[in-house]
C-alpha cells in the first residue's frame, strides 16, 4: 500500500493530468439525452409500447420480436412486482437485445488470463452480493438512476452504469487505488467495451510507467490496451509499452508492419534497412534483409530500365515495352522481369539473373522454372531447350524438367510453341496415358504413332489413320508400321 | 434515409425487406462511401454501421463534406451493430464530429435465423479476434445470444464444452444467469443440452476441401448470407422470342436456403450423389407434365392445372441447379481439383505429413492463389501436430520470395492462431487422435453414407465427431483423446424448477444445440444434419456459430492487409 501511495502522491502532483469524463459532450445535450432516457425508462415500467427509438430500431422484424418476447417473458415469468422491476433493471444489461435499452456496451476480452483465479474470486463475491441487492424492494431506484452523475457512485456501481450505457464521470476516481479498483471492476465486469473506456481514462491520467506496471499484472487489461493502441494507430506508444513488457518479437513485427502505410519507395528502403537490426526470430531476420536488399535491387534495376526504355535504344524494350514498375514486386516476379529483359547478362550486373538467383540463393527448380516461363513466353525456344537440358560428368546431355514434363509441354503450348519444339518434350512425359493425350491434344503425329507402336497396338493406330492428312508423311508412316506388325505377328 | 455500412446489407436483408423499410418511412438508402453524402430530399440521415475504426473515418467525411448551408438541414444518427462501441465515439469525438449526431444507439443483432436448423452471429473476425488478438468481445455476445435463447426456449439444463473459449462462455452465461434472476423463466426446455466447441478444438476441418453440394457451391462460388452469386453462362433464358441471342452479363444471383424443396433434399449430399437425384427428379417432372395428356374430364383437367404453379416451380428449381451441378463439375473434374483433393486427403490419413510436398512447391512455382498454398500448408502443419522446423522454413522461404516479403506478417498470424507451427514436442498426435476418434474411413459410401465421414470423401470431421461421441457413449471414453486437444472439457448443469423437468418419451429425440465458437463449414453442418435424421440416432441438432465459414474465408481473415487504408 505504502508504494500506492506514494505513487499517488507523485502523479497527483503533477498538474498535467487533466480531469475527464464520458459523456462530456454538449452539455446541453447530454442533458437532454439523460432526461429523454428517463423518460423511455419510465414508460419501460409503465408500459411498453411504441417510441421513436423503437422506430428506428424497427421493433415489429423477426429478430425485433424475438427481443420483444424476451422482454415479455421476462417480465412476464416473475410474478410480484419488486421481481418485475428489478427484472427490468437488472435484467435490462443482460438482454441488450432490446432494442429500447439504450446501450450495453460491450467489447468484453475478459479471462485472458486464464490461470488468474484471483480475478475469479473477485467475480463471484461480486456474484452474490448483487443477487442479494436484487430481492430487496427497491421501489424507489428508478428515480435515483436518472438523477446525476455527481453521486458518490462506487466503482462498482460505476462500472455497472457503465454497463448499461449511463453517463459516469470518472474523475472523481483520483487516487492510484481507486483507478485501479475502478480497472479491476471494469474487468471483473467482462464488458470490454467498459473495460477500454476505462483504459482510456488511466492512459490519460497516468504516467506512461505506472500505467504499463500495473498492467502488466493485468493481462486481460493489457490485451484490450494494445488492441486499443493497435487500432488507433497510436505506434509510438505500443511500442514502448511491447518494449517494457519485452516482447521484442512483437516490437520488431509491429514496426515492420509499418513500411506498408509507406509510399515513396526510398523511404520505404530507408525504413527496411531500419528494420534489419530489429529483434526478429532468426528466420525471420534473414527475410527481412532480403526484403530490403531486393527493394534496392528493384530501384537501381527500375531507374536503369526507365532510362533505356525512354532511350528507345534497346529492342528488347522497345518490342516488349514494359506493362508496370518493377518496384515492390515479389522476388520471383523480378527474377522473371530479369529473365525477360536481362537474360544474357553477365552475373556482374544487378539485374542478371544468375546475380539474382546467388544474391538470393534461389533454388533451382524455382529458378529453371521462372527462367523457363520467361523464355517461353519470348518465343526463345533454344534458351528453353538450354534450360531442360543437364550434362551428366562424361559430357552426356540429358533432357530433365523441373516439374514433370506435362507441365512443360502446358507451358509451351500457352505460349504457342511450335509443334517440332512441343513434340520434343511430349515425347518425354513418361506416363503412357498422359503422353497420349497431350500428343493427340497437341497432334503431335509422330509421338502418337510410336508409342502406339511401342503399345503394339493395331486396332488404336488403325483407327488414328483418319486423324492425319491422306497421303501425309504420318499416314506412310502407320502404314508401315502396320505392315511390319502383321509380319512380326505371323 | 439510411446509410449502409455494406456488410451489414446481407445479415439485414434476411430480416427486412426493403419494402418492409419502406413502410417505415425510409425514403433512400445508401451504401456508405467516403465523399459528400448524395443529395436526397430528407430530414434524418441513419448510419447503420460496424463499430469500426475505418468506417468511423469515412462518416466524419461524409460529415464533413455536409453542405452547411442546405436548408433544410439534415440530422445524423448513427446506429451501431451490433454494439455502441466508446472507442468508436472517442474516435468521432477526436475528429470532431461526434456533436453532429443526435441519436448515437445500438441495434444488437447477435444470432441471425439463416435457416431452420441454423443461427449465426456473422461476425466475421470472431476467431481472429480470440486468436490474435485475445479481444473476446465475440464470446461475450456469444453469451448474450444464448441467454436471449434461452429466455425464449426454455434454461438449457446441460451445458458441455472443449476449448479455453467454450469455458470462457458457460462461466458468463451462468454468471449473466445468477446477476439477473429475471432470466429465470417458466418455459419448457426445447434444448436438452448445449455443446460449446471451440474451432481451436478443430483446426483441421475448415482446411480440408468441403465435398457436400452446399459446400462445394460455397468453397467455389462463396454463400453469402444464404445468397450465392453465378456465372450467368449457363443460366440463359432458353425461352425463344426473348431474344435469346444475347448473354446476361451480370451474375446469377440465387437464394439457398431449405424453403425450395429440391435444395434442402441435396444441399447435403456428397457432390458425387447430386447427379443421380437430379435425373430422377427431372424424369418425376416430365412424367408429371406429361399427365395433361391423360387429363380427360373436366376434373382431372382442373386438378392438373390446380397442380402446375408448384410443378412450374419444381421445374426452374431443378433447372437451377442442374446449372450450378454442371458449373461445379467442370471444376471437380479439372486435373487441378483431383491433385489438389490427393494431397489433402494425403494428409488427413497420415501419409507423408513429415516432408516438403512436391505438388505445394509446384503450385507456389505456379503462382497458384496464396491462400490455396496457405490452407494446404496448415492443413499439413495440423495434420503432422506442427512440421519439422527445416520443412517450415522451406515453405516459409518459398512462400515469401513467391508471393512477396510482407506476407511474413501473415505467416506470423497463422503462427499465432496454432495453424502454422513448428513442431515442438517432437511427438505427433494427429494418429492417435485419427484413430480414437475415427477421423478417416477408407470404406466411404457418397451415394447412402452410414457415417459422417461422407462429407468430405473419406475424412470424418473432427468438430461433429466430439458432438457424436458425447451423444453416445459419451465423453468419458476418450478423455485421452480430449487431453490431447487444446483446452479444459467441462459439464455443466443449470437446475431447472421440478415443473419443468423433461419425463421423456420413450423414442423422442434429445435435441442438441451444438455452438462453434470461430465459425463452422457447411460440410459440418452437414454432418450434423446427417445425425439428426439417423433413425437410431436419438439426437436432434440445432447449429449456431459466430459465422458460416469456408477454408478461404476463414484464412483470409487470419491475413494481414496489406493495403493501406483508404485514407
Amino acid at each position: 500500500m505504502s508504494r500506492a501511495r506514494a505513487d499517488e502522491e507523485e502523479y497527483w502532483h503533477s498538474s498535467k493530468f487533466r480531469a475527464f469524463t464520458f459523456d462530456d459532450e454538449d452539455d446541453e445535450l447530454s442533458q437532454l439525452k439523460e432526461s429523454k432516457r428517463a423518460v423511455n425508462s419510465l414508460r419501460d415500467i409503465v408500459d411498453d409500447d411504441d417510441d421513436d427509438l423503437e422506430r428506428v430500431s424497427w421493433s415489429g422484424e423477426p429478430v425485433g420480436s424475438i427481443s420483444w418476447s424476451i422482454k415479455e417473458t421476462a417480465s412476464g415469468s416473475t410474478s410480484s412486482l419488486e421481481g418485475r422491476d428489478s427484472s427490468l433493471q437488472k435484467g435490462s444489461s443482460s438482454y441488450a437485445a432490446l432494442p429500447k435499452q439504450v446501450s450495453s456496451y460491450s467489447l468484453s476480452s475478459l479471462f485472458k488470463g486464464r490461470n488468474k483465479l484471483p480475478s475469479f474470486q473477485s467475480l463471484s463475491d461480486a456474484l452474490t452480493d448483487t443477487g442479494a441487492k436484487n430481492y430487496a424492494p427497491e421501489l424507489r431506484r428508478p428515480k435515483a438512476e436518472y438523477k446525476d452523475y455527481n453521486s458518490d457512485w462506487s466503482p462498482k456501481d460505476t462500472v455497472r452504469r457503465m454497463q448499461r450505457g449511463k453517463v459516469c464521470s470518472l474523475e472523481r476516481f483520483r487516487s492510484l487505488q481507486d483507478k485501479l479498483v475502478l480497472l479491476d471492476e471494469a474487468v471483473a465486469g467482462h464488458d470490454g467495451n467498459v473495460i477500454t473506456a476505462v483504459l482510456i481514462f488511466l492512459k490519460r491520467t497516468l504516467r506512461r510507467e505506472i500505467l504499463f506496471r500495473e498492467l502488466e499484472v493485468r493481462q486481460v487489461a493489457l490485451c484490450h490496451l494494445i488492441h486499443f493502441l493497435r487500432e488507433t494507430g497510436e505506434q509510438k506508444l505500443l511500442l514502448d509499452l511491447l518494449r517494457f513488457l519485452d516482447r521484442t518479437e512483437e516490437v520488431a513485427l509491429s514496426q515492420y508492419r509499418e513500411h506498408l502505410n509507406i509510399q515513396d519507395v526510398e523511404k520505404k528502403r530507408e525504413f527496411l534497412k531500419g528494420c534489419i537490426g530489429l529483434p526478429f526470430s532468426a528466420e525471420d531476420t534473414s527475410h527481412i534483409q532480403d526484403h530490403y536488399t531486393l527493394l534496392e535491387r528493384q530501384i537501381i534495376i527500375e531507374a536503369n530500365d526507365r532510362h533505356l526504355e525512354m532511350a528507345g535504344q534497346s529492342e528488347i524494350f522497345r518490342k516488349y515495352p514494359r506493362k508496370a514498375s518493377i518496384l515492390n514486386m515479389p522476388l520471383v516476379t523480378t527474377l522473371f522481369y530479369s529473365c525477360f529483359y536481362h537474360y544474357t547478362e553477365a552475373e556482374g550486373t544487378f539485374s542478371s539473373p544468375t546475380n539474382l538467383k546467388k544474391t538470393f540463393k534461389i533454388p533451382d527448380k524455382q529458378y529453371v522454372l521462372t527462367a523457363l516461363a520467361a523464355r517461353a513466353k519470348l518465343r526463345a525456344w533454344n534458351d528453353v531447350d538450354a534450360l531442360l537440358t543437364t550434362k551428366n560428368w562424361l559430357g552426356y546431355t540429358k533432357k530433365k524438367a523441373p516439374i514433370g514434363f506435362h507441365r512443360v509441354v502446358e507451358m509451351l503450348q500457352r505460349n504457342n510453341a511450335p509443334v517440332q519444339v512441343l513434340q520434343e518434350y511430349v515425347r518425354l512425359v513418361e506416363d503412357v496415358e498422359t503422353r497420349l493425350n497431350l500428343a493427340t491434344k497437341y497432334k503431335c503425329h509422330d509421338v502418337v504413332i510410336e508409342t502406339y507402336r511401342d503399345l503394339k497396338d493395331r486396332v488404336q493406330l488403325t483407327a488414328y489413320k483418319c486423324k492425319v492428312e491422306r497421303g501425309s508423311a504420318e499416314e506412310e508412316k502407320i502404314n508401315s508400321i502396320l505392315n511390319n506388325m502383321v509380319r512380326s505377328a505371323y | 434515409a439510411i446509410v449502409w455500412d455494406e456488410y451489414l446489407t446481407g445479415p439485414f436483408g434476411l430480416i427486412a425487406q426493403y419494402s418492409l423499410l419502406k413502410e417505415h418511412e425510409v425514403e433512400k438508402m445508401f451504401t456508405l462511401k467516403p465523399g459528400r453524402l448524395p443529395p436526397a430530399d430528407v430530414k434524418n440521415i441513419i448510419f447503420f454501421v460496424r463499430p469500426k475504426l475505418e468506417l468511423m473515418d469515412i462518416i466524419t467525411d461524409n460529415v464533413l463534406r455536409e453542405d452547411r448551408g442546405r436548408s433544410p438541414q439534415r440530422d445524423f444518427h448513427i446506429l451501431f451493430v451490433p454494439r455502441r462501441s466508446l472507442l468508436c465515439e472517442q474516435w468521432l469525438k477526436e475528429q470532431g464530429v461526434l456533436g453532429s449526431f443526435i441519436h448515437r444507439e445500438q441495434y444488437s443483432l447477435d444470432l441471425i435465423p439463416f435457416d431452420g436448423d441454423l443461427l449465426s452471429m456473422e461476425s466475421e473476425s470472431a476467431f481472429k479476434e480470440c486468436y490474435l488478438e485475445s479481444d473476446q468481445t465475440s464470446l461475450y455476445h456469444a453469451a448474450k445470444g444464448l441467454m436471449t435463447l434461452q429466455a425464449l426456449y426454455g434454461t438449457i439444463p446441460q451445458i458441455f464444452g472443449k476449448g479455453d473459449c467454450a469455458r470462457h462462455v458457460a462461466n458468463m452465461m451462468i454468471r449473466m444467469k445468477r446477476e439477473f434472476p429475471g432470466s429465470q423463466n417458466s418455459i419448457f426446455p426445447v434444448f436438452d443440452t448445449l455443446l460449446l466447441l471451440d474451432r481451436n478444438v478443430d483446426l483441421l476441418t475448415p482446411l480440408a476441401t468441403q465435398l457436400t453440394y452446399e459446400g462445394l457451391i460455397d468453397e467455389i462460388y462463396g454463400i453469402q448470407n444464404t445468397y450465392v452469386k453465378l456465372p450467368p453462362e449457363k443460366f440463359a433464358p432458353k425461352k425463344q422470342g426473348e431474344g435469346g441471342k444475347d448473354l446476361p452479363t451480370e451474375p446469377k444471383k440465387l437464394q439457398l436456403n431449405s424453403a425450395e424443396e429440391l435444395y434442402a433434399e441435396i444441399r447435403d449430399k456428397n457432390f458425387n450423389a447430386v447427379g443421380s437425384v437430379l435425373s430422377k427428379k427431372a424424369k418425376i417432372i416430365s412424367a408429371a407434365f406429361e399427365e395433361r395428356h391423360h387429363a380427360k374430364t373436366v376434373g382431372e383437367i382442373k386438378q392438373f392445372v390446380s397442380q402446375l404453379p408448384h410443378m412450374q416451380a419444381a421445374r426452374s428449381s431443378l433447372a437451377n441447379h442442374t446449372s450450378i451441378a454442371e458449373l461445379i463439375k467442370d471444376i471437380t473434374t479439372s486435373e487441378d481439383f483431383f491433385d489438389n483433393l490427393t494431397v489433402e486427403q494425403e494428409f488427413m490419413s497420415g501419409i507423408d505429413t513429415d516432408k516438403v510436398n512436391n505438388y505445394i512447391e509446384d503450385c507456389i512455382a505456379q503462382k497458384h492463389p496464396l491462400i490455396k498454398i496457405l490452407r494446404l500448408v496448415c492443413l499439413q502443419s495440423v495434420c503432422n501436430s506442427g512440421l519439422k522446423q527445416k520443412v517450415l522454413d522451406h515453405y516459409k522461404r518459398e512462400i515469401l520470395q513467391t508471393y512477396g516479403y510482407e506476407h511474413i506478417l501473415t505467416l506470423n498470424n497463422l503462427e499465432k492462431a496454432g495453424l502454422l507451427k513448428p513442431q515442438t514436442s517432437g511427438r505427433n498426435n494427429y494418429p492417435t487422435i485419427r484413430k480414437t476418434l475415427r477421423l478417416w474411413m477408407d470404406d466411404v459410401n457418397e451415394q447412402n453414407p452410414n457415417d459422417i465421414s461422407y462429407v468430405y470423401s473419406g475424412y470424418a470431421p473432427l468438430s461433429v465427431r466430439l458432438a457424436q461421441l458425447l451423444a453416445r457413449p459419451g465423453w468419458r471414453s476418450i478423455e485421452e483423446v480430449l487431453k490431447m486437444l487444446p483446452g479444459p472439457h467441462f459439464e455443466e448443469r443449470q437446475q431447472l424448477p421440478t415443473g419443468l423437468q423433461k419425463k421423456r418419451q420413450h423414442g423422442e429425440n434429445r435435441v442438441t444445440l451444438v455452438f462453434f465458437l470461430g465459425g463452422v463449414t457447411y460440410a459440418e453442418i452437414a454432418a450434423l444434419r446427417f445425425l439428426s435424421q439417423m433413425e437410431d440416432g436419438g439426437t436432434e441438432y440445432v447449429i449456431a456459430t459466430t459465422k458460416l465459414i469456408n477454408g478461404t474465408t476463414w484464412i483470409k481473415s487470419l491475413m494481414e492487409k496489406l493495403e493501406p487504408a483508404p485514407f
